[in-house]
């Protein structure tokens, strides 16, 4: 059995179906929770992109340091956000996305 | 003269605003230390009023020669070099008193010094009041010492905000009508001021003798002198359309604070309506400005259309005196008759300004200080008699001599010198006034001099329904007058008896400044026309 | 005695008086007695001490006249003139000396009156104190030396008199009368000060030395002689409304409001001379119209007076026009030139006018205490209707009434026929001059009636019945203090004091010392010159003395017929000439004339004035606000609708896309994503062929 070959249009195309999957929990999700999961799809699919690049677009490592950059900036992110989440949760009683309007209000 | 660095004229000027500014630290509940601090001010007002006296050189002339004023100030105050399209701005605190001021400036000192005493009672907002009171002081002694234009209006103006206040609030029913109408009125006059004053301006160069520039200036000193009018500004030469203008312009300011008939309706409202301490400094002090601002601005700088208008202002004069007097025949406000015989007796110090000799203008300055102790007197007086019964009715009252023995005996003396008895003030400068005027105004004087019968009459008839009679059941209760009282009306009274007999003490300060105006005017007005610059 | 000295007492003879009221206003009610003799002594100093200066000026001076002045105002450098400085002063001549003498006796002996009258008055002690006032200024206007103190004083003893008349003021009437006396003096007084000005206005000066010297030196008011006739008369015009002359007499009747002794003090003796002495003292300067003017107006007073006496019923008021009447006289005889005569006639009737009015006061005091004693609180005590008979219960009253009364009618060996004759002389000569005859003969109708009516007093005040019999019981002569001051006067209104010549003054003592002024005004303005006018004078003297006899005589005869022995019925004459009589009652109606006049002219202009002030003139103030109100409400609307509106159309504009915009902004993060990732779509859609 021959698999294809593997190349840059497979990562694409995975990216693109995680930044999609990303891009869906966003936008649907009240969960606030589940917002930052999405969002760390969105960033995982940047970092495959950046890697695929760095493989197969002759842009040697630059593309894998930043690819670890993301990474780094994703967890510090996850854990500011996680914290205000639970701050949310604390003062609101709620972590849905919807019913934090205190400064629309 | 100087105290602690400041001359005796800004340290007379501003102690009332020191004054103000301590009050504003008492605790508003403390009445007795801020009248006492009020009271302490305005007397230490008084000593330098009385150093002053002492002080001064009968001999100097003074008007329009800075080494004829006395305890001059005079510094730089604002000197911006570069305006757009104004040019330089040079503004000079410039302080220094004459013969003209001299007497304004004692009376000032003095009645403000009374009028403290006279708002004792006063007992609402007294922090506010007393503040107010002191702001006013030093508005009116500044217009009586400035000699700079510009200084001049900003002290006018000053005066008027604290007036404004302490009839508005102070007042009795109707004094917000009262407050406004005294308020636009003034206004109105000092807007045609601040025309004149900006036409003078530009009108006037003098060479800044540092630099050798030409400059504008704000000195009325200057504005004096015909050399230093711009050849072919506005107000340059004699006799021309627009001194003509500028003199009726600057007449209408004035005569609005004297007030001259008809621009005198506002008199009568704010004397009613203000406080009794108030009244008297609105009768006492401030028409005063008016005919001093003549004197002063009017006459010395357009000494041509002084001339020309020196009969209709004569006539002015006469209407005052017998209008006055039949109007106030007429009123049955006690506060409103003695409003009405201040136009009357303010007209006899415009007839005899107009005479232009020097019988009519001592007797016209001399006629201000009386007016001014006479007319304090009777307000004083007129508060005496609301504060008991609360009412000023004249035909509401009879028989108060019995009940009021001693009221009765110190109102008389105020009541005969309103009413120009001899022996009293008010009759020498009465005499003086008419002596002068009749040298240049035969008819006119023959006519006003109807206004010394009717006088008498509303004064007599005043004095009858008030005191004679039988007294009616409802006053039996009325105390007699009490020693605060006493305090306020008995210095008064003392001046105007002595003043009455002897009164050169008094006349000695201003005769040497009076022939001087005397005859700058006559001299200065009656060149030939186009003669000057 | 210098010059000096006399000068010194002069000065303390004015001022005793004044100290004396000083006193009496702060301390009087704490004086033993009120102070009254205290004030009663000061005055009784003063009265020895001007007979002291009399006797000095009269023995050592008699030719000069002695002048003290110091300076007054300064005036400076004054432009055009020169120095200019103000004196005052005082000056004694025979007139002012005697004059002295007149004024400090009815003062004293009023004084002395006036502890009987009013004692237990309410205000006892103001009473002498304001007596004290009064003498020093009627001293100040007897030593003044210049016009301008003589104004003063001529105000201050009105000052006076407006206070003594309305001593008793919780009575309408009295403050009333107070009031009108001192108006209508000032009228007189506002001529007087123009006259001053128009003087002043010329010479510079107050004095009157310099301005007669002046005036002698050619030197005219403003160069016409009209002007000064005009000011002649102007000053003559204070002494018109001070004494009482017509048209200003109408104060006088209604001034006996107050208490009799000073009706005798001021208002008949002293006070309302004083216009006869100013006349004197300016007499130099009067031209002949001025002159002429006087006299006509002294003689019309004097008829005006003498009529109306007649028929008044209240016992002061027929003396007050009595003094009005003889007030008359006097300026009468300065007018023709009768100059000695007239002052002379001033002493002689401030001696016997004041007692006369003492005399009434003695019976006023003794009818009210009787009144009182029965319970009549109805009757008036001043009314002669209300006497009778008192002759016998006051003697002593009656006998000095009776001796006034005849020294009043010009009975021989009285002073008043000495000085009335004089004048009568003086007018005879006049109207012998200058053809002006009437003057003569209203002089003697107005003696006839003076004597007419004075003894139509005297009989139903003492004579006959007392008009309820049992009253009579209850009055009592009046005690020492009055009776002594009567019997003074009386005395002193005997010829001897004056003449030894009871039918002719001229040769006495006052003739030869007070001397008619030489005239200064301009020889074509004098009136006749003082030899031709004496000479005439010496032939009228016989016929004068005749004739005044005989019309006294007639009078006093007139009097007996109708009132004593009732051969006349006065009713049926009333009746019969009603309208005459009634004239005379209601006194000429000259109060009714000046209230429909004057006071209600004044009064109707001060309100037209007064409506005119509150509408016009505040109404113009008030309708320029009205104004201003109006045209800014306008401008107000403008501002609001028209530029606001486009200003709020902007607004409204912005306003109306934020709304349909707002719709997008959701404030959901994941709303904005969408739209983001609709954009990136589109933005790939649009740009991805390139």
């Amino acid at each position: 059995m021959m698999f294809p070959q593997i190349g840059l249009t497979h990562y694409l195309f995975i990216s693109a179906i995680l930044f999609s999957l990303g891009i869906f929990g966003v936008i649907t999700r009240r969960n606030a929770i589940m917002v930052l999961m999405g969002i760390e799809l969105i960033l995982n699919s940047a970092n495959i992109n950046f890697i695929a690049f760095s493989r197969y677009g002759g842009l040697n490592l630059d593309g894998q340091a930043v690819a670890i950059f993301v990474i780094i900036l994703a967890a510090s992110e996850a854990v500011i956000a996680l914290a205000i989440v639970l701050n949310i949760f604390k003062t609101l009683q709620t972590v849905n996305v919807d019913e934090v309007n205190k400064l629309r209000q | 003269m100087q105290f602690l660095g400041f001359g005796i004229l800004t340290w007379i000027t501003f102690l009332p605003l020191l004054g103000m500014i301590i009050v504003l630290f008492i605790p508003k509940t403390n009445w007795n230390a801020i009248r006492w601090t009020s009271a302490f001010f305005t007397f230490l007002q008084v000593i330098l009023a009385v150093v002053i006296y002492f002080n001064y050189d009968r001999g100097m002339a003074g008007v329009n020669t800075q080494a004829g004023m006395q305890f001059v100030e005079k510094y730089t105050w604002i000197d911006i070099k570069q305006v757009a399209w104004f040019g330089r701005i040079h503004i000079e605190y410039f302080l220094g008193i004459d013969g003209l001021s001299v007497p304004m400036v004692l009376l000032t000192g003095l009645i403000c010094f009374i009028a403290v005493f006279a708002s004792w009672g006063i007992d609402k907002a007294v922090k506010g009041y007393f503040a107010l009171l002191l702001l006013l002081d030093t508005g009116m002694m500044g217009v009586f010492v400035a000699l700079d234009f510009f200084l001049f209006y900003i002290f006018w103006e000053v005066m008027l905000l604290p007036m404004y206040f302490l009839i508005g609030i102070w007042g009795g029913p109707r004094r917000e009508y009262a407050a406004i109408k005294f308020f636009l009125y003034t206004l109105f006059g000092s807007v045609l001021m601040l025309l004149v004053i900006l036409a003078l301006y530009f009108s006037v160069t003098v060479t800044d003798p540092t630099t050798g520039e030409k400059m504008h200036v704000f000195n009325m000193l200057t504005m004096m002198e015909a050399a230093n009018f711009e050849p072919g500004s506005l107000l340059a030469g004699l006799h021309t359309y627009w001194r003509y203008v500028a003199y009726i312009a600057l007449f209408i300011a004035f005569a609005i604070k004297v007030p001259i008939f008809p621009f005198h309706t506002w008199l009568p409202d704010a004397h009613v309506e203000a406080p009794t301490a108030i009244s008297v400094i609105l009768a006492g002090i401030l028409l005063k400005m008016g005919t001093y601002a003549m004197m002063r601005i009017s006459f010395p700088m357009f000494p041509d259309a002084a001339l020309y208008y020196a009969k209709p202002l004569a006539i002015f004069g006469f209407i005052n005196i017998v209008y006055g007097a039949l109007v106030a025949m007429a009123q049955t406000d006690f506060k409103k008759l003695i409003a009405y015989s201040s136009i009357s007796h303010m007209g006899i110090v415009v007839l005899g300004m107009s005479a232009l000799n020097t019988q009519g203008m001592t007797g016209a300055i001399f006629q201000m200080f009386n007016h001014g102790t006479i007319t304090a007197m009777l307000f004083l007086i007129v508060g005496v008699i609301y504060d008991r019964a609360h009412t000023r009715g004249l035909d509401e009252f009879g028989g108060l001599a019995n009940q009021m023995p001693k009221y009765f005996a110190i109102m008389s003396i105020a009541f005969f010198a309103a009413l120009g008895l001899p022996g009293l003030s008010g009759f020498i400068s009465e005499v003086f006034a008419f002596l002068g005027a009749f040298q240049t105004y035969r008819w006119i004087t023959i006519a006003s001099t109807v206004g010394i019968v009717l006088t008498a009459g509303y004064m007599l008839w005043t004095l009858q329904r008030v005191f004679l009679g039988p007294l009616p059941e409802r006053w039996t209760k009325l105390t007699d007058i009490n020693g605060r009282e006493m305090f306020t009306l008995v210095p008064l009274a003392a001046i105007i008896i002595f003043l009455g007999l002897y009164p050169s003490p008094m006349l000695d300060l201003m005769t040497a400044s009076a022939n001087y105006l005397v005859d700058v005017v006559k001299t200065t007005g009656s060149m030939a026309v186009g003669v000057g610059p | 005695m210098t010059q000096d000295t006399l000068l010194t007492l002069s000065l303390l003879i004015l001022f005793l008086p004044l100290f004396g009221f000083v006193v009496q206003s702060f301390f009087g009610r704490r004086l033993p007695r009120q102070g009254d003799w205290f004030e009663t002594g000061l005055l009784f100093v003063a009265l020895l001490l001007s007979f002291v200066v009399l006797y000095g000026k009269f023995r050592l001076y008699s030719e000069e006249t002695l002048q003290g002045t110091f300076r007054w105002v300064d005036f400076g450098n004054v432009p055009g003139l020169g120095p200019l400085q103000l004196y005052l002063g005082i000056m004694i001549d025979n007139l002012a000396a005697a004059m002295l003498v007149v004024v400090t006796v009815v003062s004293a002996f009023v004084h002395l009156f006036s502890i009987g009258y009013m004692a237990g008055d309410v205000r006892y002690a103001r009473y002498f104190g304001f007596l004290g006032l009064f003498s020093f200024s009627m001293l100040g206007i007897v030593l003044t030396n210049n016009f301008l103190m003589m104004y003063i004083f001529w105000e201050l003893v009105g000052l006076s008199s407006y206070l003594l008349i309305g001593h008793w003021y919780e009575r309408k009437s009295a403050s009333d009368a107070a009031k009108k006396a001192f108006i209508v003096n000032r009228i007189g007084d506002v001529g007087f000060l123009v006259g001053i000005l128009i003087l002043f206005a010329m010479y510079h000066t107050f004095s009157f030395d310099r301005i007669f010297s002046e005036i002698g030196a050619g030197s005219i008011p403003f160069g016409s002689g009209s002007w000064l006739t005009a000011a002649g008369l102007l000053v003559f015009m204070g002494a018109v409304g001070k004494s009482a002359q017509f048209p200003l007499h109408v104060w006088l009747p209604d001034a006996m409001e107050g208490p009799t002794p000073v009706s005798a003090l001021i208002h008949a003796a002293t006070m309302v001379a004083a216009g006869v002495y100013l006349v004197a003292r300016t007499y130099a300067m009067m031209t002949a119209d001025a002159l002429l003017v006087i006299a006509y107006i002294g003689a019309v007073t004097a008829l005006i007076g003498a009529t109306i006496a007649i028929t008044q019923t209240d016992i002061k008021r027929v003396l007050a026009y009595s003094t009005i009447s003889q007030l008359g006289y006097m300026m009468m005889g300065l007018g023709v030139g009768a100059f000695s005569a007239g002052m002379f006639h001033l002493m002689t009737h401030a001696w016997f006018k004041a007692g006369l009015f003492l005399g009434s006061g003695s019976v006023i005091h003794a009818m009210h205490h009787a009144l009182h004693h029965v319970g009549d609180h109805h009757s008036d005590p001043q009314d002669i209707r209300n006497m009778g008979g008192l002759r016998r219960k006051m003697p002593i009253t009656f006998w000095t009434f009776l001796i006034f009364t005849l020294a009043i009618s010009g009975v021989p060996f009285t002073s008043g026929f000495l000085s009335k004759d004089e004048i009568l002389a003086g007018t005879l000569a006049f109207g012998g001059l200058t053809g002006h005859v009437l003057l003569p003969i209203l002089g003697y109708l107005v003696a006839g009636l003076t004597a007419f009516y004075m003894f139509r007093l005297l009989i139903l005040t003492f004579l006959g019945d007392h008009v309820v019999p049992a009253r009579l019981d209850h009055v009592e002569e009046s005690g020492k203090v009055m009776t002594i001051p009567l019997i003074v006067f009386a005395v002193i209104s005997f010829f001897i004091f004056y003449s030894f010549n009871p039918f002719g003054a001229s040769s006495g003592w006052y003739f030869s010392y007070v001397e008619r002024p030489i005239s200064a005004v301009p020889s074509v303005q004098q009136a006749a010159s003082i030899e031709v006018f004496e000479e005439a004078v010496h032939h009228a003297h016989v016929p004068a003395i005749l004739l005044s006899l005989l019309v006294a005589g007639g009078g006093i005869l007139l009097a007996f017929g109708t009132y004593y022995w009732k051969k006349i019925n006065a009713e049926a004459l009333a009746a019969r000439f009603s309208a005459l009589y009634k004239f005379s009652l209601n006194k000429w109606y000259f109060d009714d004339l000046y209230n429909a006049t004057v006071v209600r002219g004044t009064l109707g202009t001060m309100r037209v004035l007064r409506w005119f002030d509150d509408k016009v003139i505040d109404g113009i103030v008030n309708g320029t606000a009205f104004v201003t109100k109006v045209s800014s409400f306008g401008s107000g609307r403008f501002d609001n609708v028209v530029i606001d509106g486009m200003v709020n159309l902007v607004a409204y504009i912005t306003g109306f896309c934020g709304l349909v915009l707002r719709l997008v902004q959701t404030g959901k993060v994941q709303t904005y994503i969408v739209f983001v990732l609709f954009g990136v779509v589109v933005f790939f859609l649009l740009f991805r062929s390139v």
